[in-house]
């Protein structure tokens, strides 16, 4: 029970509001050590795994490009190029952002999206457009609302449409367990049953969009004099 | 071939840039910090691969102590104002989305092309992806600078801005699967696991299913990992319960039993590069405000997979 301690750190630092860098380190020293490492083998763990994971913090050289283009007005020339769509509002314009990359995470394409590459250039600046269209200058909170939803509709989209298509790498992580485990499956017969939650999701989701922008029109009208 | 540690060095080059630029720049109060830190992380790009593993636990903790107290500061490049980014994108017009769409494209044309047979030995295929994405961006600077005129600083001062409104938060993914390979040496998986199987009442199918799902949101928000979490759950309820007392289809258990653990993802601060990463590069105040915006869904999500699994894995 005793490597559970790390656990525990994590919690109590996370509620604390510490510095999340600093309440994740103590937690890998501390496990480690509780699990029966010595000090020099924690941090030599500690640093191989920060080492051989360092793929996940390669994508940030996209912002220079981003930040280029940002420059030169990116995201106003979103802003215009939906401001000239009267039909375009928040809700619909994040439920066509959330099936198109549904779609498109199910045929195995989820390097379309992400928060970097679409969501701060083109698709929030879009959203926030599309409510300032209808109904006016915004109040920072609503902004940051509509910010966060695009966000919401990235993550929801990616999760709910990836594992649908049969080469994912949750789809052969399930695959290879099952199999050390003596159970012999195809990806397709798994990838079949993340269909039913996938509709669930587009459902539940898209109807909490349309509910969006009632409770934005409603809101904005309130705050209007 | 071309594969991650072609990708590091890119990686480390630019946050060097980062370094230098941030000691350069007198409007950040904590400059000094900036460059320790970004520094730091740019020698574990770029020498991480060559060096000792305590050497690079070393850099780890340095970057922690440099951050953790008291955070990092914001330089202020030289960028422009509102009205010029008006007036910019007026005399551009759509022209402005080409290499913003280049990179997708690329990433996507990339990630089939190098996996053929012709291409073979030129890109390492486990990587195509990455490799494909990282090209696109040098395809969409091809683009851009051109067009915009830009000088060759230009990009860089702009990724900085970009980076210190991130700050240290841009490190924290790569830092929790760190994390996770710490917990799953020291064995916190088997730990939990143990604990799981002792709690579960015998007898209900329902009970099974319920804390199988329910146990996949939790610890996958305690992991921040859906990955981390399947392995423990389903050796420690999964199968011994739904597969193998009550006849349940395995293929079924598996996939519903991994979107439970994704409802999970969307709940917690520690899978940061879906939910704290994005709220720090839209600026928001709060912190939680992505995962906010999920809960609703992630919770209706987590019984409506409860409900398809328990409908679904006893009868096929």
């Amino acid at each position: 029970m005793l490597p559970l301690v790390g656990i525990l750190v994590v919690v109590v630092g996370f509620m604390a509001r510490l510095n999340p860098l600093l309440v994740v380190t103590v937690a890998a020293l501390v496990t480690g050590v509780a699990g029966g490492m010595g000090p020099v083998e924690v941090v030599e763990t500690f640093g191989k795994a920060f080492k051989e994971n360092r793929y996940v913090s390669v994508v940030w050289v996209v912002l220079p490009v981003i930040g280029l283009l940002e420059r030169a007005g990116l995201q106003e020339r979103a802003k215009t190029l939906i401001g000239q769509v009267k039909a375009a509002t928040t809700g619909r314009l994040l439920l066509l952002y959330f099936i198109l990359r549904q779609a498109t995470a199910a045929l195995g394409l989820t390097s379309l999206g992400g928060h970097a590459q679409m969501v701060r250039p083109l698709v929030a600046p879009m959203a926030e457009a599309a409510a300032e269209t209808h109904h006016g200058p915004l109040p920072d909170e609503v902004r940051q609302t509509i910010r966060a939803h695009t966000a919401a509709a990235d993550n929801i989209a990616l999760f709910f449409g990836e594992d649908i298509f049969i080469a994912i790498a949750s789809i052969l992580l399930i695959k290879g367990f099952l199999e050390q485990n003596g159970i012999i499956v195809e990806p397709l017969q798994l990838s079949v049953w993340a269909i039913p939650t996938a509709i669930v999701a587009l459902l539940v989701h898209g109807a909490r969009l349309m509910l969006l922008d009632r409770r934005l029109a409603r809101t904005l009208a309130e705050a209007r004099p | 071939m071309i594969g991650l540690e072609a990708l590091y060095v890119i990686g480390g080059a630019f946050f060097a840039a980062v370094a230098v630029m941030s000691a350069r720049d007198a409007s950040n109060p904590k400059r000094w910090k900036n460059t320790a830190f970004w520094g730091l992380f740019a020698a574990s790009f770029l020498f991480g691969s060559h060096l000792p593993d305590f050497a690079n636990g070393l850099i780890v903790i340095a970057m922690v102590a440099v951050a953790g107290f008291g955070g990092l500061g914001r330089g202020e490049p030289q960028t422009t104002g509102q009205a010029e980014r008006t007036e910019s994108a007026a005399r551009l017009g759509n022209r402005l989305f080409l290499p913003a769409l280049a990179i997708p494209a690329t990433a996507l044309a990339g990630t089939f092309l190098f996996k053929r047979p012709e291409l073979a030995g030129l890109v390492d295929p486990k990587q195509a992806t990455l490799v494909s994405l990282i090209l696109g961006v040098f395809v969409a600077l091809a683009i851009a600078m051109p067009m915009l005129r830009a000088k060759p600083a230009t990009p860089l001062q702009e990724g900085r801005r970009l980076l210190d409104t991130v700050g240290w938060a841009a490190v924290l993914p790569q830092m929790l699967a760190a994390l996770g390979a710490v917990f799953a040496a020291a064995g916190v998986g088997a730990a939990i696991g143990q604990i799981a199987s002792q709690w579960l009442p015998d007898g209900s199918q329902l009970a099974a299913v319920a804390a199988y799902t329910f146990g996949m949101a939790i610890f996958t928000m305690i992991m921040g990992n859906a990955f981390a979490a399947f392995p423990v759950m389903t050796a420690g309820i999964g199968l011994p319960l739904i597969v193998q007392r009550f006849g349940g289809d395995p293929a079924i258990m598996g996939a519903i039993g991994m979107l439970s653990g994704f409802c999970g993802t969307l709940m917690t601060p520690m899978a940061a590069n879906f939910n704290i990463v994005p709220a720090a590069l839209l600026e928001l105040k709060d912190r939680n405000g992505v995962i906010r915006a999920q809960v609703p869904t992630a919770l209706i999500l987590l019984l409506a997979n409860t409900a398809l699994m328990y409908a679904l894995v006893f009868r096929f």
